[in-house]
């Protein structure tokens, strides 16, 4: 794949010394010299991430909620609150995860989304797709850059470089709730099991703070250490954990589907099928016992069965372990292996996440 | 640009060797190659006393990237490896050419080696990779 769409961040990365690699179409940062140091720091301290590939896409109209409770599997009327969030995957007729994203509830008339860069184009088409019948405008909103500013010094670091009139409310922010200022809007939320912000703001004012941000000691971060820090907090990865093929209940997502009472959304149906069947995959959490580094599509075995595989895996930093995340059969057995060049290393099942708030929440 | 002694030769899949008397060489991955591969955190290293052909897949390398094969310079048998790389890979990362030797070969045929890039050969290779 090219790469061949650069944020308006790309030349600062480079000048700050970022291997760049190709990620999705994008020329992204994968890291700034050592993307172990980088995850320590957003574990201990402070790190930033350039997001700007990310889409933030409105949607306004009068009937924008009801919209959102028949497109999405997760049931918007928990936000009941101006400026609250929820995670929720957005499924085909056939259960499959189109996309996951978050939505933010920002009036009656005005919804939010942040959406994933690779899957911003089918994911637009669709929105359109289905938004004509409940009289939903669909904005994608090109014009926004993003950040996220995550560690346990992040809301402290960033607070102060927020426009005047946003500081306060960005302050008083519970976790999962944003406030907006203009074109700012700031949430408390994010990819790595730490607190901190994510901040959406015009394009020609993000160079801006990225530097102020790294002047305040907040540690630039790439995709690398993304990608392991979500891993450590349990998060699933589009595309790898889940896909249109993948139900979120075979992907460790039973909880964002709002299933007890009528509500009728795309996928339901199929939801309900498979529930009724029985035997839905398993998706745990899977920790290697001895050396090697777990990755996606290993094989698992319970003794001789094979009975499922890695869909993400890496070396967790904090931990000094590799772990990673497991699609297998329900009626699989705790102790299995996993076959890495040829041979079978014994695998720990763990509950998720792996590590919370800078602390490890299993024992090694 | 990344640093690559003068007196060592290379391979164009980025193994380094260094002659150590004797008939024996000394093995690793090149700063370039552990730059591309990034934080290493886990080294396989071929036994002690086997014989390996040129060519042949006889370590490993993990990053917290990927995976990656090292692949034997010269036909040898191995006669010392680096064990200390096994509890503290990220030696490689940063000492590549010194402590991050990774094994010792008793090479069979002295003429392969010379037959290795030198290191103007290896600048100009990983200069036309990058492009």
């Amino acid at each position: 794949m090219g790469a061949d769409k650069k944020t308006v961040l790309n030349a600062v990365h480079r000048e700050m010394g970022a291997r760049m690699v190709p990620f999705g179409g994008w020329d992204m940062p994968v890291h700034y010299g050592s993307q172990i140091d980088e995850h320590h720091a957003v574990r201990r301290d402070a790190g930033m991430f350039d997001v700007c590939h990310m889409t933030v896409v409105d949607l306004h109209g009068e009937r924008v909620r009801d919209f959102l409770r028949y497109l999405l599997a997760n049931d918007v009327n928990k936000l009941q609150t101006p400026g609250r969030a929820l995670y929720s995957c957005m499924l085909n007729p056939e259960g499959g995860v189109i996309d996951d994203l978050i939505t933010y509830y920002l009036a009656d008339d005005h919804f939010r989304m942040v959406i994933n860069a690779g899957t911003t184009e089918k994911d637009i088409a669709w929105l359109r797709e289905q938004a004509p019948a409940f009289g939903v405008r669909v904005e994608p909103r090109f014009d926004l850059g993003m950040i996220a500013v995550q560690g346990p010094n992040a809301r402290e670091k960033a607070g102060p470089l927020l426009p005047e009139g946003l500081r306060e409310a960005a302050a008083a922010l519970k976790p999962f709730h944003a406030a907006t200022d203009g074109e700012w809007f700031v949430g408390r939320t994010g990819y790595t099991g730490e607190d901190g912000y994510e901040i959406v703001l015009p394009e020609a004012q993000t160079e801006a703070l990225w530097r102020a941000l790294a002047q305040a000691g907040v540690r630039p971060c790439g995709l690398g250490a993304r990608d392991t820090l979500r891993l450590e907090a349990g998060m699933n990865l589009y595309g790898q954990d889940m896909d249109e093929t993948v139900s979120p209940l075979a992907a460790g997502l039973a909880w964002t589907v709002a299933m007890n009472d009528e509500r009728d959304f795309i996928g339901r149906s199929a939801l309900e099928a498979q529930k009724a069947a029985g035997g839905i995959p398993r998706f745990v959490g899977v920790l290697l016992e001895g050396r090697g580094v777990l990755r996606g599509h290993q094989k698992l075995f319970d003794g001789e069965r094979e009975v499922g595989e890695i869909t993400s895996g890496g070396f967790s930093p904090t931990l000094e372990r590799s772990i990673g995340f497991a699609r297998i059969a329900a009626d699989a057995g705790e102790a299995l292996t996993v076959e890495i060049r040829g041979k079978q290393l014994p695998l720990r099942v763990v509950k998720l996440p792996f590590v919370r708030h800078g602390k490890a929440q299993i024992e090694i | 640009m990344s640093n690559i002694p003068s007196d060592y030769r290379y391979t164009k899949t980025h193994e380094w060797v260094r002659d150590e008397g004797d008939g024996v060489v000394a093995v690793g991955v090149s700063d370039h190659a552990q730059e591309l591969l990034g934080d290493l955190v886990f080294v396989e290293l071929p036994e002690v006393g086997a014989e390996l052909s040129a060519g042949e897949d006889c370590a490993v390398v993990e990053s917290v990237k990927a995976a990656s094969d090292v692949y034997c310079p010269v036909a040898g048998e191995v006669v010392e490896i680096n064990e200390a790389l096994v509890d503290a890979p990220e030696t490689i990362n940063s000492d590549p050419y010194d402590a991050g030797w990774m094994f010792k070969l008793k090479v069979a045929d002295q003429s392969e080696v010379e037959g290795l890039m030198d290191a103007s050969a290896y600048t100009e290779h990983c200069e036309n990779e990058e492009h």
